[in-house]
């Protein structure tokens, strides 16, 4: 078991014809996932340069092929338009990698998506793997450790990028492997958050950890510092980045700024040591960390 | 993007007397004989404010109220001539070069007025009070209750419904001055959906002794994210007050924001370049910036970033992390050797490489043979050799 995508998960790229788009369906079909199809506008009745059909719309492509996921390349003017399609073709899942959307864009695509019942991971993240099965994204796919019989393994939520990369090599030097990881993605406004999928890996069974790694903006670790105290029994390591980071600057992702004393590192790891949670003081122990309840 | 854009209190005036908010007359002006002429045309008492986007402007004198054109003329004479030093702006000050004349209202009562995006109900929300004339984070510490909010649909904007509650919590009873206070609200609220705001505040909103509803103090930052869609901001767009190496880095597309310690870093990845500030920190040492060069860094791109690091005086140390997902460690590399070649390194450079394409990226730097070049085994190795460096 995982969360969110497995092996069955069948996945079109909108954008498919694009740089981005074409360079990492390309990774996404090399690691085994069900790549079915792409979207892009005026290419329909193509095929894609990995032999892919290519389709007008999402419609299209989903009735086509039967998609339930979507992974979205399209460029940040029209990328929460895109969401909103694949929703409304009926995708129960997007995961928008796009980086520099409007913020107002994605308080209107998410209340649509909302409405639809649609799950949203991103904008501006990474991306979704679950090791071994499913890579829907931009990771390198060779540092993650699938899970095997008897291995413990961790599920990893996390804003940032690179650091998620890290956060995995180090489990995976040390033989843990991970169940799934989720990049939630560096905007202000987004998809799934830190309380949902602390969720689903509590009722995940093979989720043996949790790693959660946040960093300054907002008070969404707060809230799922109180989320762990009062319904997470697995262990949860953490590590927020942007303890040095000055006060009204955005520390190159657009959600992470302290501004009028809130969003802090010290209130977030506070909060999370407060419910329980392991606390790496630094990005090279985070493995570490985790291990150490397992 | 490292910033919000802002614009001026005089450009934000402009935007509010578009959307139909009533301000007080008033005239920019960029000499003191100007000044002068603009108090005559405005008849009676005005203030005179330095349009700077720095804070403290008060207390460093640079607003202030004028009864005659002697004043006036002083006062303007005074802010044309001298840098504004404010707690905000640092002992270098900074300088003025544009003034508001504005007309001067007897007031009876100040209100807040501000839209905000909340992060956490992923909707922008209107928020009023009648503590107005303060600081808003001083009444949301001392009187929460006394700031009332309003979620805004994501669709549908302000509800008309909710327009008239919130006038109704500022206390506005008189039917012209409610409707005059709402026409504010619904005002504020069209400019930030209008123009992808991250804040629109009015502070303070008055009512004046004769009843008149005015904006006499308005701030405004902008979404970076959707400037592109909007030419006026463009055109609007001042950067006097930038720091020189953060405009410089965003033409190249290099997330970099200045700071005050002594070892530069280069990261790719917003996060991991936050942790690795972090890190020299935990390690007994002080960054000098935060730069992120993105997950599609090119040789040129990584060049540019090592000349704006290089050209901060302070920096005497610097750490290259890298975890190469899309960003290939082996062009990394290339950057490194091509930049030693170019700039030439004069300060010892710890590199840390992991992912994509690493051992391709060590070959290439061990043939280089760059003596300031300094591997390092791992992310903590990294940050005590390069503390160590600079200690």
């Amino acid at each position: 078991m995982s969360i969110l995508v497995n092996k069955q998960s069948r996945v079109i790229c909108q954008g498919i014809t694009g740089n981005a788009g074409a360079f990492h369906t390309a990774r996404c079909l090399e690691y085994g996932s069900q790549m079915v199809g792409g979207v892009s506008p005026g290419k329909g009745g193509t095929k894609s340069e990995h032999g892919l059909p290519v389709f007008n719309t999402c419609h299209d492509a989903v009735k086509d092929t039967g998609a339930e996921v979507s992974m979205i390349f399209v460029p940040a003017p029209f990328a929460a338009d895109a969401a909103m399609e694949a929703a409304d073709a009926g995708c129960s899942l997007v995961v928008l990698i796009t980086e520099g959307i409007p913020t107002l864009d994605m308080s209107r695509a998410r209340k649509y998506l909302d409405d639809k019942g649609a799950l949203l991971i991103g904008p501006n993240c990474p991306g979704v793997i679950t090791p071994g099965e499913c890579k829907i994204g931009i990771m390198p796919g060779y540092i993650h450790k699938p899970c095997e019989n008897g291995s413990k393994s961790v599920g990893i939520i996390s804003r940032s990028g690179t650091l998620t990369y890290e956060a995995v090599w180090q489990c995976t030097t040390r033989g843990i492997s991970q169940s799934t990881c989720v990049g939630i993605g560096g905007d202000p406004v987004k998809g799934l958050n830190f309380i949902e999928l602390l969720g689903m890996f509590q009722d995940d069974p093979k989720t043996d950890a949790i790693i959660m790694i946040g960093e300054i903006g907002g008070t969404d670790e707060e809230q799922a510092a109180a989320y762990i105290q009062a319904k997470v029994t697995k262990p949860v390591a953490a590590f927020i980045a942007g303890q040095t980071a000055p006060p009204g600057k955005r520390m190159g992702h657009a959600g992470a700024i302290i501004s009028g004393g809130e969003g802090t590192a010290d209130s977030k790891i506070e909060a999370l040591k407060e419910a329980g949670v392991s606390v790496a003081d630094s990005p090279a122990t985070i493995g570490e960390a985790i291990a150490a309840h397992l | 993007m490292a910033s919000t854009m802002k614009v001026h209190e005089y450009q934000a005036r402009a935007l509010l007397a578009e959307a139909g908010v009533p301000v007080p007359q008033s005239s920019v002006v960029e000499s003191v004989d100007d000044a002068v002429a603009a108090f005559n045309k405005i008849g009676g008492r005005a203030v005179v404010k330095a349009q700077v986007f720095a804070g403290g402007r008060g207390k460093a004198g640079f607003v202030k109220l004028c009864d005659n054109t002697d004043q006036v003329r002083q006062a303007a004479d005074f802010m044309l001539s001298n840098r504004m030093v404010s707690v905000q702006t640092g002992a270098e000050g900074i300088e003025v070069k544009k003034l508001l004349v504005a007309s001067a209202v007897d007031i009876e009562s100040e209100y807040y007025v501000a839209v905000v995006m909340d992060r956490a109900k992923r909707c922008p929300v209107v928020m009023v009070s009648t503590e107005g004339g303060v600081e808003i984070e001083v009444v949301a510490k001392e009187k929460p209750d006394a700031i009332v909010k309003c979620w805004l649909h994501p669709h549908m904007g302000l509800l008309n419904f909710q327009c008239a509650q919130l006038v109704t919590k500022l206390g506005f009873t008189d039917k012209a001055q409610a409707k005059a206070a709402a026409k504010v609200i619904r005002g504020l609220v069209d400019i930030f959906l209008k123009y992808d705001c991250a804040l629109a505040e009015i502070n303070p909103l008055v009512r004046t002794t004769d009843g008149e509803v005015l904006a006499i103090d308005a701030k405004m930052n902008f979404d970076d994210n959707a400037t592109f869609r909007h030419k006026k901001l463009q055109e609007m767009f001042d950067p006097t007050e930038e720091n020189a190496n953060e405009l410089r880095a965003k033409e190249f597309d290099l997330s970099y924001i200045a700071l005050d310690g002594s070892i530069g870093c280069l990261v790719n990845g917003a996060g991991l370049a936050m942790a690795t500030m972090d890190l020299i920190k935990l390690h007994g040492g002080e960054p000098a910036n935060f730069l992120d060069v993105g997950g599609s860094v090119t040789t040129e791109a990584a060049i540019e970033a090592f000349r704006i690091i290089l050209s901060d005086e302070k920096v005497n140390g610097v750490l290259v992390n890298i975890f190469g997902g899309i960003a290939k460690c082996d062009t990394i590399a290339e950057a490194l050797i091509a930049a030693a070649q170019e700039i030439g390194f004069k300060i010892p450079v710890v590199v840390r490489l992991e992912g994509t394409n690493v051992e391709r990226a060590r070959e290439l730097l061990e043939a280089a043979k760059i003596p300031q070049l300094i591997p390092a085994e791992d992310l903590t190795d990294a940050a005590k050799k390069v503390c160590a460096k600079v200690a």
